[in-house]
């Protein structure tokens, strides 16, 4: 079944996106939402367009940057990229989330 | 933290070139689909199918814009931003309500913004250029069994000045005056005798030469040195740079001149600029009664103590009274039952301060009465204006505006106004900072200075009003807009009755407040009238027409004991021998004036004293002729004479409530009475009068003759029916005859000297009756725009009772009672607020009950014809309403 777009917290989206550029290299937003919808094997399906606002917050905050560019069929798109702050705050956040799980995991089977 | 702060940056300046922004959040936007379509059309899709595909991928985009939008700026700004704009343009659209609710909270703002800066720049920091006032406080002393304050003698401070570590230092600061002649100029000038520290402890540095040296306040004369204000030394010595080094006379010694106070420096002393201070050295030459440096009995010091920095006014005061009951011990002949005690500067008793306070409180209480009832116009006028707006605020309703936004909006529009408000308070205030000292007269030629300051105090002050009116003014509208419904809101509703009640209770409540504010203030303005009333028909006790009370200041001009008594025999001849004058005669202290009277523990035969208790009697010294002059009656016994010079034998007048006290009913002439020591003879008892301020009790007093008690400074006194200018002329010629360069103080009748002391009582009524009229105004505003509003909103009700007969006396009827109904309740809620407020006016209310039915009723009768004048003409509209046409709209 697939997981419904409310169930995609606003902090998991943005550790997706930090992971996604992490692994990819500067991409544009479609392409973010391409890989995204891909490697969950389409089990998350979210408004494409929410992807925007959280680009925009963490560029604010200082963890991408974007800079116009041209795709690969020659189409004007902005491209975002990992700084290093950004880097950190992956590995920070990747590290949290595994606890998070193994410890919401424990919990589930033990009651 | 710091990523937080780079974001809210990044969101500022977002809200900067939105327009590029905007361009480019499109083109992203728009790439994204074309990316989209195009890979869907690879996949098979027909372009249709694609377009539809990819849209539906996206989710909305204008949504998306929307959250991205504010994801980029601060949405918060750009609404107030959007909606300041608004606002401004709203108020452009109607620049008579605008003008007319900026100039109300203008008066309201501006009133407060005022008192606050007087009460800032008189009670907490009365003093220009000196610093960290707050550490000040002054310093007195008490005595047992006495009511008030005394001064402190010099060798008492210096023991204070050695043994308390928690006081940074003692100022010591005493008022005085002197003759001062340059050229062929001579004026009685106002200076100030100070100890060495006096520059350097309150942190004031001359512009020219320097202030006084340590060491410069000790040694009997051994200092002549002085340091002149700005304005003298721009004035009279006509800005000369060379000046440090010449040489002044003063009071006849010549002093040196050392330095030149900076300009804005007005010494330290509530109401009067110094022109000059002269170190505590030099206090023979200045002060009457000798030497007095190392006299611990002679208490004549006003001071000042800085506490270190940290240090608690309770702390302090601790440390000094220890050290004054070390001082009771240690010389007990001088120093029993004495204690020292501090005075928050507010409360300094030797200075005008103490004068002003309770008139500034009320003051302050009455502006606060001012500034609610032009916010309740204000609302007043707001709450027609929504009325009127109803439908734009229902239109944006209809199209999604929240409730909350719309709140803002009104909120922002009221915030609009009370920002001009306080603008243009801020303006009065600063145009009105020195209007207190209009209030009161100058005197004796020298001008009083009661600086207003406006700081930062001030001004948040102004902001916290400017808030609070905003919240107010807002709150009006809005709660209108919770009553809005879409559906009734389209229909037109024109058809409202005078006497309805419905929508406009929340106008009529704020009338209602309105009225019962202003009768307050009518109250209070009616109360404090018949206190100066009641005052004013006191009979002090002498008689204040036909009599004229001048000085001439002998220890100023440098006059031995015995020069001056030659001098005043010879004067009074002179002046007895002009046409007109009836008597005249000499006396120590003028009464009701300001100054100390001496005074003296005394022992009567047979008065045994109850223990703990050591009588003490304030006295008056006075030359032959005294009491006739003065029309005070003899009620037995003689007055002084000639006769009674220093060869003769002690004696003294005692007035009614001693003779009453101390000899219980037995006719004291004859009896002894022992003062300072020396036993005198009671040749004559005097009718009580007023000695410091016509609303003392009866107090006992007693008159000892001058020339046995001799005094360099003292007053003149003159029968005559001649006029003050008149006097003045005649007397100066005859001083000058005796001597060139001798001033005389100024000429007034005894009333006008009555009329100065009770300054505090004229000020308080001045100033509570123009507000009072102003609040009056103001609430007839508020009930003429009611009334009006209700007259024509109710034209087809008036029309109808027109066509069923109705004539214009039932109109008329009509109107008023509803006027006067609302007036009614306004009268009966002030009436209620007034009988609990009126105690604060005690302190100024003389032989007046706080809730004196004539102050009540003549209150009542001014706000009935105030709310008959305010409904004339809307009543009048009434009656001129066109039945046929109110009934065809």
């Amino acid at each position: 079944m697939p997981i419904s777009r409310s169930e995609v917290l606003q902090g998991t989206l943005d550790l997706l996106v930090l992971k996604t550029l992490d692994s990819m290299g500067p991409m544009h937003g479609f392409g973010i939402a391409l890989r995204i919808q891909q490697v969950s094997e389409d089990l998350l399906q979210l408004n494409q367009g929410t992807l925007y606002p959280a680009l925009l917050r963490l560029e604010q905050r200082g963890w991408i940057t974007s800079k116009w560019g041209v795709s690969e069929n020659n189409r004007r798109a902005k491209y975002y990229s990992l700084v290093r702050a950004g880097r950190r705050q992956l590995e920070e956040e990747a590290e949290n989330w595994g606890r998070m799980s193994a410890m919401i995991n424990r919990v589930l089977r033990t009651s | 933290m710091r990523e937080l702060f780079r974001m809210f940056c990044r969101r500022l300046v977002a809200l900067f070139g939105r327009r590029r922004l905007e361009d480019d959040l499109d083109e992203e936007l728009r790439s994204h689909l074309d990316m989209a379509v195009e890979l869907n059309c690879r996949k098979g899709m027909s372009r249709e199918d694609a377009r539809r595909e990819a849209l539906k991928g996206f989710g909305g985009i204008e949504q998306t814009k929307e959250i991205y939008r504010e994801q980029r700026g601060l949405p918060v700004i750009e609404t107030t931003l959007q909606d300041l704009r608004f606002g401004f343009r709203m108020l452009r659209r109607s620049p008579g309500f605008s003008l007319l609710a900026i100039l109300c909270l203008t008066l309201g703002i501006g009133a407060n913004a005022a008192v606050f800066s007087w009460v800032e720049g008189i009670l907490f920091r009365p003093y220009p250029l000196v610093t960290h006032q707050e550490q000040l406080l002054a310093i007195t002393g008490t005595a047992r069994g006495e009511a008030g304050p005394t001064g402190i003698s010099w060798p008492d401070i210096l023991d204070l000045q050695r043994s308390c570590t928690l006081v940074d230092s003692f100022i010591v600061t005493k008022i005085m005056g002197t003759t001062l002649s340059i050229g062929d100029r001579a004026e009685v000038t106002t200076g100030s005798i100070v100890s060495a520290n006096y520059f350097e402890a309150i942190g004031v540095h001359p512009i020219l030469g320097r202030g006084f040296a340590a060491g410069e306040d000790s040694g009997r004369n051994a200092h002549p040195v002085t340091v002149i204000s700005y304005q003298l030394w721009k004035g009279r010595f006509k800005g000369d740079t060379q000046i440090i080094g010449k040489t002044q006379r003063l009071n006849n010694v010549v002093h040196t001149i050392v330095g030149v106070a900076p300009e804005g420096f007005y010494g330290t002393f509530v109401g009067w600029a110094m022109q000059f201070w002269v170190p505590a050295s030099m206090e023979e030459t200045f002060e009457a009664g000798g030497y007095k440096l190392e006299d611990r009995g002679a208490r004549w010091i006003e001071s000042y103590a800085r506490l270190k920095p940290g240090v608690t006014p309770a702390q302090a005061q601790q440390e000094i009274s220890a050290v004054a009951k070390r001082l009771e011990t240690d010389y007990p002949t001088t120093n029993r039952g004495r204690g020292i005690k501090l005075w928050p500067l507010w409360q300094t008793p030797f200075n005008n301060a103490n004068t002003l306070l309770p008139t500034l409180e009320i003051m302050f209480v009455v502006v606060v009465f001012v500034l609610l009832i032009a916010c309740a116009n204000v609302g007043n006028l707001l709450l027609v204006r929504s009325f009127a707006r109803r439908h734009e605020m229902t239109v944006r309703l209809a199209i999604g505006a929240g409730r909350g936004r719309l709140l803002k909006q009104l909120f922002t529009e009221g915030l609009i106004l009370s920002a001009f408000g306080a603008g243009g308070g801020l303006l009065v205030a600063h145009w009105c900072r020195h209007a207190l000292v209009l209030l009161f007269p100058a005197r004796g030629g020298v001008a009083m200075h009661l600086p207003g300051e406006i700081d930062w105090r001030v001004l948040a002050l102004s902001a916290g009003v400017c808030v609070m009116a905003t919240l107010l003014l807002g709150l009006v509208p809005a709660m209108q807009t919770r009553k809005i419904d879409l559906a009734g809101a389209l229909k037109s509703d024109s058809a409202g009755v005078v006497g309805g009640s419905g929508r406009a209770w929340i106008r009529s409540s704020l009338v209602v407040v309105q009225v019962s504010l202003s009768f307050v203030l009518l109250v209070g303005a009616g109360l404090l009238l018949q206190s100066l009333k009641k005052i004013r028909n006191t009979s002090p006790g002498f008689s204040t027409h036909e009599v004229l009370d001048t000085a001439v200041n002998l220890t100023a001009a440098g006059y031995d004991a015995q020069r001056a008594q030659s001098f005043q025999d010879e004067l009074l001849e002179r002046v007895k021998a002009l046409p007109g004058v009836e008597s005249a005669a000499f006396g120590r202290m003028t009464p009701l004036s300001y100054g100390s009277y001496s005074s003296t523990p005394i022992a009567v035969d047979g008065y045994r004293p109850p223990p703990e208790e050591q009588p003490i009697v304030e006295y008056n010294e006075v030359g032959p002729n005294y009491f006739a002059t003065m029309g005070i009656p003899l009620m037995s016994g003689r007055e002084f004479k000639r006769a009674d010079d220093e060869k003769a034998a002690l004696v003294a007048v005692v007035n009614e409530t001693m003779a009453a006290k101390y000899w219980r009913g037995k006719n004291p002439i004859g009896e002894r009475v022992q003062v300072k020591g020396q036993w005198m003879q009671v040749v004559g008892v005097a009718k009580d009068s007023k000695y410091e301020s016509v609303r003392e009790a009866p107090k006992p007093f007693f008159y000892v003759p001058l020339r046995q008690n001799f005094s360099r400074g003292a007053g003149l006194f003159i029968r005559t029916r001649l006029s003050p200018e008149t006097m003045a002329m005649a007397l100066a010629r005859e001083v000058h005859a005796l001597d060139g360069n001798l001033a005389i103080f100024e000429v007034i009748t005894l009333q006008e000297q009555v009329d100065r002391s009770t300054s505090p009582q004229q000020v308080a009524v001045t100033l509570v009756g123009v507000l009072g009229g102003l609040a009056l105004l103001l609430a007839a505003i508020g009930l003429y725009g009611v009334m009006s509003y209700a007259v024509s909103q109710s034209t087809r009700e008036l029309g109808l009772r027109m066509a069923l007969g109705a004539g214009a006396s039932n109109l008329w009827r009509l109107v008023l009672s509803r006027g006067l109904a609302l007036t009614a309740g306004g009268v009966l809620l002030g009436a209620t607020v007034a009988i609990g407020l009126t105690r604060l006016l005690g302190n100024l209310l003389y032989k007046v009950s706080p809730h004196d039915p004539l102050a009540f009723g003549s209150a009542f009768v001014v706000m009935t014809i105030a709310a008959l004048a305010a409904c004339f003409l809307p009543a009048w509209r009434a009656t001129r309403t066109d039945p046929a046409r109110a009934l065809r709209e």
